[in-house]
């Protein structure tokens, strides 16, 4: 049996051992470079966020009543988010979008295109490369722009699908949760492909190969023994297109507004349309807080499976 | 049975494939393979070909002048789009303000990164773990969730609408995983020059700019680009806090040239489409595989 030792990336030399600091001026020296980073990140990320946490208990506004003067509602904005239909509305849209997009798509062709760059042609895998990496650098807008005429009334996707005597169909009406999920595939597959393409090429082929002379069939040995020792980056991956996918806003702001009426109108939209089009920001603030809370948990559980030594 | 048979040939020869076969397979699992390497040779063609569809629309739609929703040959193919939407207002101000706001905010991003990051990677502390998995998590934060917020302190502070606020802001998004980034890279620079460095007493920022920097440039060409090329294609952002139609980049007034043309000026909106999309294209011909390899690190996979 070989050492199952391929998931194990090679430790480097331990780091000195640490003296223990007694010079505080030392300290502060060296802490120096820091300062222009910290500061940034408590000024503009640490502060919003504090500032999230007053604003989704007040009733600010951006006009009527509380334009004027900001009063502190308790937890009134939370508890009218749970009683509107439309709220839940976009948190099972959100859950769609995600497992659609990025869980089941992003996630299973990322995958299927890892595997099948191990068997291909050089020249076949440089150009597919190219073109899904392609679609991932598009900036946002592009992306949603060009999606919106693949899948228009006379787009591309209708024109392939008549010609191969399927009824076309206008897609951002008759789908538009599927429609943007879609594009979302496109677009975000690249990422998937290389964090798996990267994990797999840690994988050792003498582990498939005694899986293989004990008889394993191939998709046995992808389940029982290629998914087992790649699985952090599995959980990894999904993680982090989980945080990315929940967040995606311009794609779906520019595809569909989050329309035809509220059918693609996901948490962040729902959000920006509470707080913009009906000037309610503390009510949106509090949208965003719980947005913002599972992204925190989702982080979390992301440095749970970051190996040790990332962490340091 | 047939089909897993053919796969489980593959095995043990498939990483070898393309050269000589070193293992001894029966000729009978060479053909299996190079049955498989057709097969997956067929669909990975197939599924560049999907990919390419929306991408073959804009690279048509912007050479011809009638261009309509579908997919077709431009007839005669002309620059006429390119040459309507190259002017000023349409292009070179949205691009203008992009290089701007996403070159500023880059510099930004990378200056501090790399300053936060020698400490980070050089020093022991015991308040280092903490900091680090503190950047870690923010790298994880939505910062769509930010927005509302973000703006209603701009309002307050009367930073909305000005490129300086959506700079720093802009800047301070992509920071934690910037200093992430230049942290692993740094990591990976030995420290026996450095250490002769200090003992002729040089200082940290003199080492840091004379000879950790340099010895990990192509680190920082990651960072750069990455940082840079993601904020290039950033909508939401410079859609929140900038206001005024001579200072909005080219994401955004993408956005509000389709809304105003898009049903008529599809060539026009195509031809712009890919301009504004050149630059990202560009770096990436220019980075290749390696940029690759920076997005890998995300999920600590070093590849």
């Amino acid at each position: 049996m070989a050492a199952p030792t391929a998931t194990e990336p090679a430790t480097t030399t331990a780091p000195p051992a640490p003296r223990p600091e007694r010079n505080l001026r030392r300290t502060a020296l060296r802490g120096l470079p820091l300062l222009p980073s910290v500061t940034l990140l408590v000024l503009f990320l640490a502060g919003p966020i504090g500032y999230s946490i007053y604003l989704a208990f007040t009733n600010r506004a951006l006009r009527g009543e509380g334009a004027n003067r900001t009063e502190f509602v308790g937890f009134d904005n939370f508890i009218t988010a749970f009683e509107t239909p439309e709220f839940w509305n976009s948190v099972v849209l959100t859950v769609v979008f995600t497992v659609v997009s990025a869980i089941i798509g992003q996630n299973i062709l990322g995958m299927i295109l890892a595997l099948l760059m191990r068997r291909a042609t050089k020249v076949i895998v440089a150009v597919t490369g190219a073109i899904v990496i392609g679609a991932w650098i598009l900036p946002e807008v592009v992306a949603a722009y060009l999606w919106t005429t693949f899948l228009g009334d006379d787009g591309s996707l209708n024109q392939i699908l008549t010609t191969i005597g399927l009824p076309p169909q206008d897609w951002l009406f008759a789908l538009p949760i599927i429609a943007v999920s879609f594009a979302n595939i496109w677009r975000g597959t690249a990422f998937t492909m290389l964090m798996y393409v990267a994990a797999l090429s840690e994988v050792s082929p003498d582990i498939e190969e005694a899986a293989e002379i004990d008889g394993a069939g191939a998709i046995r040995r992808f389940f029982f023994v290629t998914v087992p020792i790649i699985r952090r980056t599995i959980m990894t991956n999904l993680m982090l297109i989980t945080l990315q996918t929940l967040s995606v806003f311009g794609l779906i702001f520019v595809m569909t507004g989050g329309g035809p009426g509220t059918s693609s109108q996901t948490l962040p939209l729902y959000m920006y349309e509470q707080a913009f089009s009906f000037g309610q920001l503390g009510y949106g603030t509090a949208v965003a807080l719980l947005l913002l809370l599972i992204g925190g948990l989702a982080s979390i559980v992301y440095l749970k499976l970051l190996p040790r030594e990332e962490k340091i | 049975m047939t089909g897993a048979t053919l796969e489980r040939e593959t095995g043990t020869d498939g990483r070898a494939a393309p050269r000589g076969r070193s293992r001894g397979t029966s000729d009978n699992g060479g053909v299996r393979g190079r049955a498989v390497g057709a097969v997956s040779n067929l669909v990975l063609v197939l599924i560049a070909a999907l990919f390419s569809v929306p991408l073959l629309w804009v690279i048509f739609a912007s050479l011809d002048p009638q261009a309509t929703l579908s997919v077709q040959w431009p007839d005669p193919p002309s620059t006429e789009n390119f040459r309507a939407v190259l002017n000023e207002e349409t292009t070179f101000r949205p691009m203008w303000n992009s290089l701007v706001l996403c070159g500023g905010a880059t510099a930004i991003t990378v200056i501090s990164s790399a300053l936060a990051a020698y400490p980070l990677s050089r020093y022991q502390s015991r308040a280092k773990r903490p900091f680090l998995l503190t950047i870690i998590f923010a790298t994880g934060l939505p910062i769509t969730a930010v927005m509302i917020p973000v703006y209603a302190m701009f309002v307050q502070v009367n930073l909305i609408d000005s490129m300086f606020g959506a700079v720093l802001f802009l800047a301070t998004s992509s920071l934690p995983y910037g200093m992430f980034l230049t942290k692993n890279f740094m990591d990976g620079v030995p420290k026996d020059l450095e250490e002769s460095a200090w003992t002729e007493g040089a200082s940290t920022m003199r080492t840091l700019w004379a000879i950790v920097l340099p010895l990990m440039r192509p680190g920082t060409a990651v960072v750069t680009i990455f940082t840079f090329v993601t904020m290039w294609g950033n909508f939401f952002v410079p859609f929140m806090l900038l206001l005024s139609p001579d200072k909005l980049p080219a994401a955004v007034s993408l956005y509000t040239f389709s809304s105003q043309y898009g049903q008529i000026a599809y060539g026009q909106l195509a031809a712009f489409s890919i301009l504004y999309s050149l630059p990202v294209v560009v770096l990436y011909l220019l980075m290749g595989r390696r940029l690759g390899a920076g997005f890998a690190m995300t999920g600590g996979v070093k590849g």
